[in-house]
């Protein structure tokens, strides 16, 4: 902690001095730094933003963190690529996990390893789960920070469950046992119209990270250069297969694409037993739906693993020694345990350090809310999320293509086929 | 707004229909400067000229032309510079099975909105011109899709359109049925939007129209219905000719429309099922501004410009004649 | 078909039945609006006719999202539009009614080639372009590409072209110059065409959603549409009661505007001769 002490030595100083009248000195030793972060799920995430940023204000004065608000992962890289080209940088972005590849392509970020300068500090970046350091390094260097991270997880009404005679406090486990449940969570009213469906699984944003559950983590999308993809790997047409059966053939899930930002609503409304969505969808859930609902693990997980999401700190080159420095001190500050844990609590975000989860602001969330726990218990079985070059292109023909399967345009095989050799086109140039 | 009329010298527009301007010649001079020599004259009239030719060169003719000019070279990436690659981009272009599907939906999107929106226009204009019960309130309820933001009405449509508990399926449900899952299927996807856009734009038509009805003259409406003319025939050969330049001005608003507005696809379906949904400029955007291919972009938009100046093209040969003749 | 029409009693109510049902249609959505943004959220997509009422999400959605600023941003963007749109346009339109020069002809096809072009087709170039100025994320920006005109431009020449000349020449022996011949002739004699452009500028920035997308990123220089679309993002989009209430609150002004002025809107567009 002695970059803490040293920061927070010379702020205490600095306040002195201003006390003391030295104004302009004073004005000389702030540093500011602006930041970038956006907001992917429902949920006061950002207004829970504004109160630690206002906090770790009163805590430094010397260092004035501007936080801007960028909008959607998208938007928040658009907006950071933008501003670096225009010579404009951030001195600190919190940005999409999997855009590690094109923020280094681009140029814009430096090495963790490149700050960090004593053995304490080596210990805390070593201090987060390894599934969530898996977007975060390339090239044996660490980029990112986790922050805002998650996991898909299950959630299932409980009074459903009821009423189609299974036991409301065990969810299906494996993914043979989530269609044997679906059948029985479908109703149908006398005209066979379905009145409730099995599960959901969201299919427009978002859908290769929920083929990737269905993959398994043992099979990655994307080799860890980030050039190379396995769209067309049978198990990942298998795992799609399985996805189309559920609406086509099981007849337990809506067909066509489901949307992801209705998921929720969808599960409020009792138009879904079972859904599966991120974690940070939890507070939204708890707030929001009017029966006993509960959280587990993603079906079969075990042995299929699940992907990670999410968001994490990038720190941007460009800036003076002292702004990296404030950058690196807030990311710190950040991620220490009672912060992490603040921010857990308001948003449904997994903490991303274990010591977090001792805390007793934590410790006290999950006793009382054990549904809390468990996007961190299942971190266990994760993975690391999709993550190549040009990201968003690339997304755009798997994304595309399993929704050219699941509406019934290709079959599972040939859109992955699709898929792989339009990835392959593209990402040959970074071979 | 004919891109191809009314630049000669006399008020022959018929848009304005107003009688020619018996000062106007196709020799007049500012009188102010009649004194003066020409020379004098045309400065004056550049000088004026100069404050709009400048930002209108700036945003819309140099970017036109540079659009081509990049549309020859590589996207820059990282450290990889922009580089001349001929005709690369035109080729991944004809390759690209989404550039054609986008283009054909984008011309189904415009045969379904185009004319659907204008005979519902000219029919609420020819209601809220009557004296109808409450025509306040409908003139309101008609234009108001066109006051309000587009991105806010997408959302609520989303609402209608949400499978199961969703309005359009709530009321299907009344009587025992089901609607299809109308934005995630790509057969009603398309559809989806399109109802939107027309819903959208009917009422901002009927304004037009509806001030070219007040403009017609009620004798003559008096008269056919002395002579015994059906109200059909009394609209074909009277009404309906005489709202021929609004039609045209107003065509050609929608033909723009359908290539211009895609607030509503970045809302709902974000070009989805599998494009099924996405247009033209929709598909510019994705590229150029979430894929960060700003080549290709240019190139997609060489495409968009060739199809606006040929429709420049074909309403200068065939809607001005009509129009001048009827 | 013939019989005289606009006669019977049945013809009437048919037309009238017709006409609302087409219009009650047409409204349901701002009906569904309404009944969310004043419905607790489980009424959302419930219609349950004596849910409890509410101004909770009005509330909350005001809260959650700087509305207030992005009401200022859309009013001075809408407002710096407008002015300089009146005022560029005005001065285009008077060198192409009454000023004689070589080019004049070219340079009036290429004005009219924007009513075609519109800056919204060109957004990756502009985008370039905005950069390069060092606006990006600036009000005028959002403004730039649209600030002339060509619609303006063709409108207000059409109508120029229509003042006799002879008003000219009583104001020349006045001794008025020929920005004064302008201000005092021209524009007053042109006011409907000014009121109605003014109508169609001000909610088609009001409403512009794309290009602003673009080049906003901060709160500070965000319009209406761009913020309502990241609120949207934030309250995850199904939320419809919250979703609702917001844009409600952005989409209020220009329907209250509508509501009072809609006589003077409908005649200003008939003696402008936009039709």
């Amino acid at each position: 902690m002695n970059e803490f002490k040293r920061v927070f030595g010379a702020a205490a100083i600095a306040a002195l001095a201003v006390m003391g009248g030295a104004k302009g000195a004073w004005a000389q030793a702030e540093v500011e730094i602006q930041f970038y972060f956006p907001v992917a799920v429902g949920g006061k995430a950002a207004e829970s933003l504004g109160g630690l940023v206002a906090e770790y204000a009163a805590q430094r004065p010397g260092v004035k963190v501007d936080a801007v608000y960028a909008g959607s992962y998208v938007d928040a890289m658009v907006k950071a690529i933008t501003a670096s080209r225009g010579g404009n940088a951030p001195q600190l972005a919190v940005l999409g996990a999997v855009n590690l590849f094109m923020l280094l392509e681009e140029d814009l970020i430096m090495p963790i390893d490149d700050l960090i300068t004593s053995d304490a500090e080596r210990e805390w970046l070593d201090g987060f789960y390894p599934a969530f350091m898996a977007n975060s390094q390339a090239g044996g260097k660490t980029y990112g920070i986790p922050f805002q991270r998650s996991t898909l997880v299950m959630f299932w009404n409980k009074e459903a469950f009821k009423e189609a005679g299974l036991d409301p406090d065990r969810p299906p486990t494996t993914l043979a046992e989530l269609v044997e449940f679906g059948k029985k969570l479908t109703k149908r009213d006398a005209a066979g119209k379905v009145t409730q469906w099995g599960m959901r699984i969201p299919s427009s944003g978002y859908q290769y990270w929920e083929l990737q559950w269905l993959i398994g983590g043992k099979l990655p999308l994307n080799n860890a250069d980030g050039n190379k993809t396995n769209f067309d790997d049978p198990r990942v047409i298998e795992a799609l297969q399985y996805w189309l059966d559920l609406s086509q053939k099981h007849e337990v899930m809506a067909s066509g694409l489901l949307d992801w930002g209705a998921t929720p609503k969808a599960f409020f409304e009792g138009e879904s037993a079972i859904i599966f969505t991120s974690t940070g969808n939890l507070t939204n859930v708890r707030d929001n739906a009017p029966f006993d609902f509960g959280v587990g693990f993603m079906p079969g997980v075990k042995d299929l693993g699940v992907s990670t999401g999410g968001a994490n700190f990038y720190i941007f080159k460009g800036s003076t020694d002292e702004q990296n420095a404030a950058a690196l001190d807030f990311v710190k500050w950040v991620s220490a345990p009672e912060q992490a844990a603040t921010w857990t609590l308001a948003t449904g975000y997994v903490a991303p350090r274990p010591d977090a989860w001792e805390t007793p602001t934590l410790k006290a969330y999950a006793a009382d809310f054990p549904p809390a726990g468990v996007s961190r218990d299942q971190l266990e079985f994760a993975v690391g999320e999709f993550m190549v070059y040009e990201q968003y292109t690339v997304q755009s023909f798997i994304d595309d293509n399993i929704e050219a399967a699941l509406t019934g345009q290709k079959t599972p095989e040939e859109a992955m086929q699709d898929a792989q050799r339009k990835a392959d086109r593209l990402l040959k140039k970074y071979r | 707004m004919p891109a191809n009329r009314g630049y000669d010298d006399v008020g022959r527009s018929e848009l304005t229909d107003t009688p020619r301007n018996p000062f106007a010649s196709s020799k007049a001079r500012f009188p102010g400067l009649s004194r003066f020599r020409p020379r004098r004259e045309a400065v004056y009239g550049w000088l004026l000229l100069l404050p709009a030719l400048v930002l209108l060169f700036a945003f819309t003719h140099y970017p036109g032309l540079i659009t081509i000019w990049r549309s020859f070279f590589s996207t820059a990436r990282g450290a990889r510079p922009s580089k001349f690659i001929g005709l690369d981009n035109y080729v991944t272009l004809l390759e690209d099975d989404i550039f054609w599907q986008v283009l054909w939906n984008n011309f189904f999107y415009a045969l379904g909105t185009i004319p659907t929106s204008i005979a519902l226009a000219i029919v609420m204009a020819l209601w809220v011109n009557r004296k109808l019960a409450g025509r306040g309130f409908l003139r309101l309820f008609y234009f108001a899709p066109t006051m309000l933001p587009l991105v806010a009405v997408a959302n609520i449509w989303m609402f209608f359109y949400t499978p199961s508990f969703g309005f359009f399926d709530q009321l299907l449900g009344i009587f025992g049925l089901s609607g299809p899952n109308w934005l995630g299927d790509p057969d009603t996807a398309l559809l989806s939007v399109i109802i939107v856009a027309i819903w959208k734009e009917a009422g901002f038509f009927m304004i037009f129209y509806l001030a070219a009805l007040q403009a017609i003259s009620p004798q003559l409406e008096e008269a056919a219905m002395l002579e015994g003319a059906s109200r059909w025939y009394f609209f074909r050969r009277i009404t309906f000719p005489l709202l021929m330049p609004t039609t045209l001005f107003v065509l050609v608003n929608a033909v723009i429309n359908s290539f211009r507005l895609v607030d509503h696809i970045i809302v709902m379906t974000g070009g989805g099922p599998n494009n099924a949904s996405a247009l033209l400029l929709f598909y510019i955007f994705e590229n150029a501004f979430r894929f960060w291919d700003t080549a290709y972009g240019a190139t997609l938009t060489v495409v968009l410009l060739l199809l606006m100046a040929l429709f420049g093209i074909g309403q200068f040969l065939l809607l001005d004649r009509k129009v001048h003749y009827q | 078909m013939n019989q005289p029409f606009h006669t019977s009693r049945l013809d009437r109510a048919l037309n009238t039945i017709g006409a609302w049902v087409l219009g009650v249609l047409w409204f349901l959505p701002l009906i569904y609006a309404v009944w969310a943004a004043f419905h607790p959220q489980e009424y959302s997509a419930r219609f349950v006719l004596l849910a409890p009422l509410t101004l909770e999400n009005f509330a909350e959605a005001w809260a959650q999202a700087p509305f207030a600023r992005y009401f200022l941003n859309t009013f001075l963007l809408v407002t710096l539009i407008l002015a300089v749109q009146l005022l560029l346009c005005t001065l285009a339109a008077y060198s192409f009614a009454r000023f004689a020069f070589r080019g004049r002809n070219l340079m009036f096809m290429l004005v009219l080639m924007q009513m075609l072009v519109m800056p919204d087709i060109l957004i990756v170039e502009n985008y370039r372009t905005i950069l390069f100025l060092g606006l990006l994320d600036t009000i005028p920006a959002i403004g730039l590409p649209y600030m002339a005109s060509g619609f303006a431009i063709f409108l207000l020449r059409q109508s120029f072209k229509t003042i006799p000349k002879e008003l000219d020449e009583a104001a020349r022996i006045e001794g008025a110059n020929i920005l004064q011949i302008l201000w005092k002739v021209y524009v007053p004699l042109t006011k409907p065409v000014y009121v109605a452009f003014g109508l169609v500028s001000v909610s088609f920035h009001w409403n512009n959603f794309l290009w602003p997308l673009i080049v906003t990123q901060s709160v500070e220089t965000r319009p209406l549409t761009v913020g309502l679309s990241i609120f949207f993002q934030i309250e995850s989009p199904a939320d419809w009661s919250l979703t609702t209430a917001a844009s409600l609150i952005t989409s209020a002004p220009l329907l209250i505007a509508f509501l009072i002025f809609q006589r003077q809107f409908v005649q200003s567009f008939m003696r402008a001769g936009i039709k």
